[in-house]
């Protein structure tokens, strides 16, 4: 059941994806699209409780298709696995029912596809100190990636890193700006 | 009052402090010089005096009268201007590049001469020569010895097209910034080595955090921890042999002692917590780190030869950031109350936690040499802008840099006392 996502009230359009295809080129990607990250946020959070199987909607496969390469996957908008960004509470780093099925989609899609591998980059709001920053944001990464083993994964397809309060997805001392900046993101590489 | 000049850093006094002391400084006399000198002497220790909180320099434009010699001053006018003490001195050049300071520091009630020194100085060093003044005027009239003469450093962004990351040193009043290093991806932490020849930072260059150590002189730098996961948060021992820092390799994170000649690593905390920001006790005998174990994040301590972890800081919910007192008497931190990131003080004898600065967002408290003043970081729109209070929280001042956002700064250590 879960790898059944309904799309009808996630509008994606908005949805810079950027695909990482060497580690050479990570440094472009950390920052996404600012305003349609919100967006997708914003969608995820007030969508009611199941983002999976809502009757009327669209229905997209986001596991590994006989007919798709894993490349073509990763570069369909439309698809729970475009979701590449997970949002956190203030000093926590528990995930939410709607970042476990996303973390969990990704998870089968993984375990499905051996020749993906993906990086996990946990962020912190600017708030307190910079080092406990650094922490939490690996522990954000650490409980991301501990779904994702869960569903399959194997440890060397994921790695992970903390870049703490360092790199914000949006400048601001607001609680909008913190929320947007307490994330992991995750960032594919297709070999 | 705002002092422009050579380097990017502008320092304004943003608080003044009742009851400082009034002093005089008369610009020293130039008149024997060859050619114009691009440092003012009597100007660079009017701000120092002024911004240690403990003096009051008088307006250069209010001066009553223009000496440079003790014969020529007539204690009687300064002393109805409400003067206490008066700096008067005369720069001359021996050899083309090489200048003598002579100063003398007078004290206006009792007519007479407390201090009066002749210091050889290379023509690059005038401004070194300047604070060095400054910080024997602050230890004759205070008793303790000043830190005008010493260095900082900090992290500075710019985000132009693509975000660069720069780690600096300047001096203490944001003159003189050189680039230690920089890059394309995060700089973070800066340590100072207790003799202030190097520094311990950590680097994201290879997509992850590592630590380096740099020698400041030769710029020579090596890769001393690069362990899966975190390696973060340097702090060099006070005999500079080793290093605390955070490694996530066996687990959570975790405070390790690594020996810096033989890479050998000693592990201090093993708790599933967060442990982070280690920095050590004035002494060098213990480590105080930031821990989350009991739910959030505060302060504890632990002897660096092992044992149980104990608790420091109770009162609020988030302190952490410690940075240690040179006489071991004060901790600064990052504590937070109802949302709002100030720096606190917390007086080791009594127990007492005061709150010494007034922002939102302040962080990275960092001790001066002699104790009496915390360099920190706060924020000023989207940028990072750094202050020093003194550690009653009675006088402020700050140091802002237009082109770009600074933070983390960390205070160095005494030079070297010229020999006399």
């Amino acid at each position: 059941m879960k790898q059944y996502f309904s799309i009808s009230r996630l509008s994606l359009t908005g949805l810079v994806v950027i695909l990482v295809s060497s580690c050479a080129t990570v440094q472009e990607m950390p920052i996404q699209d600012d305003v349609a990250d919100q967006q997708l946020q914003d969608e995820v959070t007030t969508a009611d409780g199941t983002i999976a199987g809502d009757s009327d909607g669209v229905y997209a496969t986001a596991m590994s298709d006989e007919t798709l390469t894993a490349q073509q996957l990763l570069e369909q908008t439309d698809t729970v696995l475009a979701i590449r960004t997970v949002f956190f509470e203030f000093n926590s780093a528990k995930l939410t029912d709607k970042s476990l099925a996303i973390l969990e989609a990704h998870g089968n899609f993984v375990a499905g596809n051996g020749n993906v591998s993906l990086r996990l980059e946990g962020h912190a709001d600017e708030r307190g100190s910079r080092e406990y920053n650094i922490a939490l944001g690996d522990r954000r990464a650490q409980s991301s990636r501990q779904v994702l083993l869960f569903q399959g994964a194997s440890i060397d397809q994921i790695d992970t890193v903390s870049y703490g309060e360092e790199q914000p997805a949006m400048l601001g001392h607001t609680e909008e700006a913190w929320a947007g900046n307490r994330r992991v993101e995750i960032i594919y590489r297709v070999n | 009052m705002p002092v422009a000049g050579f380097g990017a850093l502008i320092i304004e006094i943003t608080e003044g402090v009742e009851g400082a002391l009034p002093v005089a400084v008369v610009p020293f006399d130039t008149s024997e010089l060859s050619s114009e000198i691009p440092v003012d002497v009597g100007e660079i220790i009017t701000n120092d005096l002024n911004r240690s909180g403990v003096f009051k320099a008088m307006d250069r434009n209010a001066l009553v009268a223009g000496p440079n010699y003790s014969a020529q001053v007539l204690y009687s006018r300064w002393r109805d201007a409400g003067i206490e003490f008066l700096i008067v001195g005369r720069i001359f050049e021996k050899a083309p590049g090489e200048f003598d300071i002579q100063f003398q520091l007078l004290d206006v009630l009792k007519q007479n001469q407390l201090l009066g020194y002749s210091l050889p100085v290379k023509k690059r060093k005038l401004r070194s020569a300047a604070h060095e003044i400054s910080d024997l005027i602050y230890e004759q009239i205070t008793g303790t010895r000043g830190a005008f003469n010493t260095r900082i450093a900090y992290i500075k962004s710019q985000s132009k097209k693509a975000r660069k990351y720069i780690l600096q040193v300047a001096d203490t009043d944001g003159f003189n910034a050189q680039t230690v290093l920089e890059s394309d991806e995060p700089l973070m932490s800066p340590s100072w080595s207790p003799d202030g020849q190097s520094l311990a930072y950590v680097s994201f260059e290879n997509k992850r955090p590592e630590i380096f150590i740099q020698h400041l002189a030769s710029a020579k730098r090596s890769k001393i921890s690069g362990f899966k996961g975190i390696n973060g948060a340097p702090s060099w021992s006070p005999d500079g042999k080793n290093l605390a820092l955070v490694l996530t390799k066996d687990g959570s994170a975790d405070i390790y002692v690594m020996n810096i000649a033989s890479k050998r690593l000693r592990r201090l905390t093993r708790h599933r917590s967060i442990d982070t920001e280690p920095v050590w006790s004035a002494r060098g005998e213990s480590i105080i780190f930031t821990s989350d174990r009991s739910g959030s994040p505060q302060l504890y301590e632990i002897a660096v030869k092992g044992g149980k972890p104990k608790r420091i800081t109770f009162e609020g919910k988030y302190n952490s950031a410690a940075s240690v007192s040179p006489d071991g008497k004060y901790i600064a931190m990052v504590h937070a109350e109802r949302g709002q990131y100030k720096i606190a003080q917390y007086e080791r004898e009594t127990g007492n936690l005061t709150v010494i600065t007034d922002s939102s967002l302040d962080e990275s408290p960092s001790f001066s040499p002699n104790g009496k003043m915390v360099l920190y970081a706060s924020t000023e729109g989207n940028n990072g802008v750094l202050y020093a209070v003194s550690i009653d929280g009675r006088a402020k001042h700050r140091l802002s840099d237009q082109s770009g956002d600074i933070r983390e700064p960390v205070w160095g250590p005494y030079k070297r006392r010229r020999k006399r």
